[in-house]
């Protein structure tokens, strides 16, 4: 689709924990300035696969490579934002300072603030919006805005690749809204690639290149419109699904039960995706 | 007050409320209180052994305190670091009241490394004190960077390359080095005070990660002397006071950043 070189490329990816084969054969790349929604239910290895990607987990067979080198080489040109974000409310800790750990907390010495770092800091915050918060304790802000600091954090080193884990989960409408529109203007703005973890595909849409759909460790990947057919899902699934389109929204149910098993049925019930 | 056998306190309290107020920085970020206190109690059977095998009473601290450092590390491996801690603090008191049981004499060397005692700095016991506090003080300023990003958040720190059973294992190593050099002012049951009371009360203060040090660092200091002041004005002993000053100044800390926070909404965190 373009002849730049992809900067994450993932090929043929199997991965074992504790001897359970958790992803197999995952195929996709991904280029500058694309958004990848990567959507799978809970189990379904996302997780797994991100953590392959950061190099913290090692692969069983398959290749990973992010600006053409293996993952744990380049581990620089990627910024990542965690699920979990619960800073503890006592800790002495700005905004600030916790976006000027992202770019140089592994170096020693105490976290004296120059010219320069203090303008790093100051462009990575306003990419965020968070110049409001930025001289406040960051155990003190909302779960959003405390997640904003993190994104913040993640892209102070200008980082090529944001990868950020359900970062739709727990967030209102509004501040989801929100999220979305932020990593839709890093992609423009800062030709920045993106891959984000979901449950649910709908929100992520409007700013959607490429889609990796993991159903039980194995993924079909592509645009919005190859993927998400009824053809190719079932296939994945393993039993017939539906594809439903409602106002611009996309909803993925098993077939009726006279045509599905019921026990993947109900496995598969009542998530929007 | 200022004698020639009061200097040598003046000198190791001021280094050993230094190191206690940098480590006991991480002590409260980390929330490794509990750790915190379990592990100077090692001083107990340590002494207690050093007692009877006739050996320095320092030696058998350091070898204990050094085990406990182990034991922590290999429990939190396991999990259950809580559980782990606790039963580490009962080990000691158990181990130490047995070798104590095996002397026939009175211990007060075991005394007064458990409650402190001001005048028993010798010119021989200060230079090990000192070079101690200036190692632990060098090492944390150096790590400091690292070891506040895995405090804060380990998942992020991982990621740029910092080892959080790296940074544990050094931290812990730092925690029973300043136990070891603040017993024999402050004593194994009270060093806890200063590893907490200070930098809690700083943190509670200052949002800002420098300056919050500083803070606890003059906090500290004002505790150790006011500390060894009013001991030697009334006699009593020095632990009580480095005891009582912590425990207020934390409360004063507290109860100021609660009210200074009635006026404003509750940040609702939401999510979580």
């Amino acid at each position: 689709m373009t002849n730049q070189s992809p900067i994450l490329a993932v090929a043929d990816l199997s991965v074992d924990l504790g001897g359970r084969s958790i992803l197999r054969d995952v195929s996709f790349d991904l280029y500058p300035g694309q958004l990848c929604a990567l959507i799978g239910e809970n189990g379904a290895g996302k997780t797994t696969l991100l953590r392959t990607l950061l190099g913290l987990i090692t692969q069983r067979a398959g290749t990973v490579l992010i600006g053409a080198a293996p993952a744990r080489e380049h581990r620089e040109l990627v910024g990542y934002v965690p699920q979990k974000i619960n800073f503890d409310p006592d800790l002495p800790l700005r905004t600030r300072d916790l976006v000027r750990l992202g770019l140089d907390g592994q170096r020693l010495g105490l976290p004296f603030f120059n010219g320069r770092t203090r303008h790093v800091v100051d462009q990575a915050l306003q990419a965020v919006g968070a110049e409001d918060f930025a001289d406040q304790r960051v155990g003190e802000l909302s779960g959003g805005q405390q997640q904003r600091a993190v994104i913040a954090h993640a892209l102070v080193r200008k980082p090529r690749l944001l990868i950020l884990d359900e970062p739709l989960a727990n967030l209102d409408f509004g501040s989801a809204n929100a999220l979305v529109d932020l990593l839709g203007r890093l992609i423009v703005q800062q030709q920045m690639t993106v891959l984000v973890t979901a449950h649910d595909m709908n929100p992520l849409i409007p700013v959607m290149d490429r889609l990796v759909y993991l159903v039980d460790g194995r993924a079909a990947t592509g645009t919005v419109a190859e993927v998400v057919q009824a053809e190719v899902l079932s296939k994945l699934y393993g039993y017939p699904v539906s594809v439903l389109h409602h106002g611009g929204r996309i909803l993925v149910l098993p077939d009726a039960p006279e045509n599905a098993d019921v026990a993947n049925m109900n496995r598969c019930a009542g998530h929007g995706v | 007050m200022f004698s020639s056998f009061m200097i040598n306190t003046w000198i190791a309290g001021t280094a050993i409320a230094l190191v206690a107020a940098l480590v006991g920085y991480f002590v409260v970020i980390r929330h490794s209180a509990f750790a915190a206190h379990a592990l100077p109690l090692g001083a107990f059977p340590g002494a207690a052994a050093a007692n009877l095998l006739g050996v320095n009473p320092f030696v058998g601290l350091l070898v204990f305190v050094g085990m406990g450092v182990l034991l922590l590390r290999q429990l939190a491996r396991i999990g259950r670091r809580d559980v782990g801690t606790g039963l580490l603090l009962v080990l000691f008191l158990g181990v130490g009241a047995l070798f104590l049981s095996m002397t026939s004499e009175y211990a007060p060397e075991v005394f007064s490394l458990l409650f402190g005692e001001m005048l028993g700095i010798s010119d021989a016991d200060l230079w090990p004190i000192l070079g101690i506090c200036a190692l632990v003080s060098v090492v944390m300023i150096t790590i400091f960077r690292p070891l506040l990003l895995d405090s804060s958040f380990p998942d992020l720190a991982a990621l740029q390359g910092i080892s959080a059973a790296r940074m544990d294992l050094i931290f812990l190593s730092l925690l029973a080095l300043v136990t070891a050099s603040a017993l024999p002012v402050v004593g194994a049951f009270l060093v806890f005070t200063l590893l907490v009371g200070p930098p809690a009360a700083a943190q509670s203060l200052s949002i800002h990660p420098l300056r919050s040090l500083l803070l606890a660092v003059i906090f500290a200091e004002s505790s150790i002397w006011s500390a060894i002041a009013l001991s030697y004005w009334t006699n009593w002993p020095i632990g009580f006071f480095v005891g009582m000053l912590g425990a207020g100044l934390f409360t004063l800390a507290r109860s100021y950043r609660h009210w200074s926070q009635r006026e404003r909404p509750v940040v609702q965190v939401s999510g979580l």
